[in-house]
């Protein structure tokens, strides 16, 4: 079973809400500590930061050099590609068929001159089809990594986009085709927004669990979110945090629409202060643990119901 | 000399929009504002912003497939590498414009030529009014692309909206991450401004940003935000801007009055009493400093 969790905007504790529910999950006997956690926030994958053994001991003191603070010794790294043509020169005639299929300005033929951009090119492969003379052969560009590990009795994988890639979405994808699709509990952390990216982390998920704050900012990123996981029709779910603003809209809108108010976190400086420090928060707030597997629990019986 | 001030934060959640309010509200009347934090725009929340003209944003095609012309041959979902093709019990297909990358390939090579392309209508900008000056933003529609042209297209309106009003400011409220949209947000700004956090995505974030900034050549300066609620990791953040010759302008501790002011649809200093409008208005001043004399 697949369960994302996404937010319309960055920070409104996305991360936080999946390492909770991935650490409480592995202490539930339903889930036969068959628990992953996939960070597909490609952009800025920091799922493992909450993940590590070792997080108490993260301090400003640590070397900020290092390209990033990661407490994690991962198992596997594996490097993606996205495929690319690459030019035979000897066998090209400079036809511009494949310039001219070519929908993202990847290829130019001037004379005698052919160019590919890789960095432009969405890997459609039309031009491989449309070239005559052979002279295309597939070469790669590096999207980025995914690693994998197992930590804290959780299976836990990442993507990483490399600096400067601008497509998010073929890592996600591949992220998603190496999921497990048996009774294994998938966590999965949706990067934020509601474009492409997000789109394709959310297709094929059971359930999906909105994480907002109850600010005017929060409140208007959810009813962009929740348009979009409703185009997907995937159940869903929403949980407020930093709870107690005194700013009513969001509880309103969640009731007048039939949307289950799953949980409150409370707001509370030293969760907050635990999130800075790296510190997971059903370590800061042992309390939530018993709501966070409540909601697991629940959401397993709703969907067994709807598959009876 | 105009100048382009352009709010960056990495990670959301910084609190950049609420300063980017902020600083609409502290800055001399003479500007433009633009929102380019286009996939998930809250400035107008607070600005509250007039809509003085609204218009479509096209970028990119789309496939289509007249039923009627099909043969159910699958050519097309056999060439299509992003599953954009459905197809009913006939064998009959369809595109799922959620997942059409626009590549033509099926058009191509459709053998019974049931497939054309057509302009896809990817969102909204517009021009408007606010308490604040004039300010150009935007609406992109839900699983959209191509933000990175949309920030591109509002950052070209907001200098030629400057332009034809002679204003001498563009405030530019940037996109999250540090993928294309941002990318496209830097070009042509003068200084950047990065909203951090002390916390250990925000260093990260940080890094990486200024990794832009270096790669481009535009200035930068750094603000602070919460910046009590881990001393270690506050810390750690000065030390790299001191060893990277960047000027943290500003450490603003953590303050209610930044949801407070949001709730109430205003800018932080708007608020009567806020103890972060002073740190705030010094900044502004440094900023000022920065982008006008030299
Ligand atoms: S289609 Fe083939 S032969 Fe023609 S220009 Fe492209 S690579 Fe060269
Ligand atoms: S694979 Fe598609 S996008 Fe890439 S260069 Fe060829 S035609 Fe262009
Ligand atoms: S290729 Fe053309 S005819 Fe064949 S299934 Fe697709 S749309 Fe129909
Ligand atoms: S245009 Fe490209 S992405 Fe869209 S349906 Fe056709 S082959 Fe697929």
């Amino acid at each position: 079973m697949k369960i994302a969790i996404a937010s319309g905007k960055g920070g409104t504790g996305k991360t936080t809400v999946a390492t909770a529910l991935a650490l409480s999950a592995v202490q539930l006997p339903e889930f036969k500590k068959r628990v992953m956690l996939a960070d597909c926030d490609v952009e800025e994958p920091n799922a493992h930061i909450f993940m590590s053994e070792e997080s108490e001991e993260i301090t400003g003191q640590e070397q900020y050099g290092s390209p990033s603070p990661n407490h994690i010794q991962w198992h596997e790294q594996e490097d993606i590609f996205a495929t690319v043509p690459e030019v035979i020169e000897e066998r090209c005639n400079y036809c511009g068929e494949c310039r001219d299929i070519c929908q993202f300005n990847a290829i130019t033929v001037l004379g005698q001159t052919i160019l590919v951009f890789p960095e432009m090119c969405h890997s459609c492969l039309g031009c491989f089809r449309v070239c005559e003379q052979n002279a295309l052969q597939h070469g790669k560009r590096l999207l980025g990594q995914i690693s994998k590990t197992h930590v804290n009795g959780i299976d836990l994988v990442q993507g990483e986009l490399r600096v400067g890639e601008a497509m998010a979405s073929p890592l996600i994808k591949a992220i998603k085709k190496r999921l497990p699709n048996d009774d294994t509990l998938v966590i999965i952390d949706a990067p934020p927004g509601t474009s492409c990216p997000v789109i394709n982390t959310l297709t094929g998920t059971d359930y999906a669990i909105l994480v907002t704050e109850p600010t005017p900012f929060g409140y208007h990123d959810l009813k962009l979110c929740a348009e979009v996981i409703k185009i997907l029709s995937i159940p869903f779910g929403v949980i407020i945090n930093r709870a107690g603003s005194g700013y009513k809209e969001v509880y309103e809108w969640c009731r007048k629409e039939g949307i289950d108010v799953l949980l409150e976190i409370p707001f509370d400086r030293g969760v907050a202060e635990a999130y800075a420090a790296g510190i997971p928060l059903i370590q800061a707030r042992p309390d939530l643990q018993g709501h966070f597997s409540n909601i697991l629990k629940n959401i397993v019986q709703s969907m067994e119901h709807l598959n009876a | 000399m105009r100048k382009e001030l352009l709010i960056l934060s990495g990670k959301g959640g910084t609190g950049k929009t609420s300063i980017t309010a902020a600083l609409a509200h502290l800055a001399a009347p003479s500007k433009i504002i633009a929102d380019c934090d286009v996939d998930a725009s809250d400035l107008h929340l607070i600005l509250a912003p007039e809509i003085r003209s609204e218009n479509d944003f096209i970028s990119g095609t789309e496939a289509k497939i007249r039923r009627e012309n099909c043969t159910a041959c699958g050519e097309c979902s056999a060439i299509c590498q992003f599953d954009a093709i459905e197809t009913d019990d006939e064998g009959i297909a369809s595109v799922n414009g959620m997942a059409c990358e626009g590549c033509a390939v099926c058009a191509r090579f459709c053998p019974a030529e049931a497939i054309t392309m057509h302009p896809c209508r990817c969102g909204q900008w517009f021009l408007s009014d606010t308490r604040f000056g004039p300010m150009v933003h935007s609406h992109l529609f839900p699983g959209e692309e191509n933000s990175g042209k949309l920030v591109t297209l509002v950052k070209n309106q907001a200098t030629q909206q400057a332009e034809n009003l002679d204003k001498k400011l563009i405030l530019v409220d940037g996109p999250p991450g540090i993928g294309c949209p941002v990318i496209a947000s830097i070009s042509g700004a003068d200084l950047v401004l990065i909203v951090t956090e002390p916390t250990m995505s925000g260093l990260h974030d940080l890094e990486r940003v200024i990794g832009l900034t270096t790669h481009f050549k535009v200035p930068a300066a750094v603000c602070l935000n919460k910046c009590d609620l881990n001393g270690n990791m506050a810390k750690a953040i000065e030390r790299y801007c001191t060893d990277n010759g960047i000027e943290m302008i500003a450490a603003i501790p953590f303050d209610q009055a930044f949801t407070d002011a949001q709730v109430q649809g205003k800018a932080v200093t708007e608020l009567q009493e806020s103890g972060v409008s002073q740190t705030l208005e010094q900044m502004w001043f440094r900023l000022n400093d920065m982008l006008f004399s030299k």
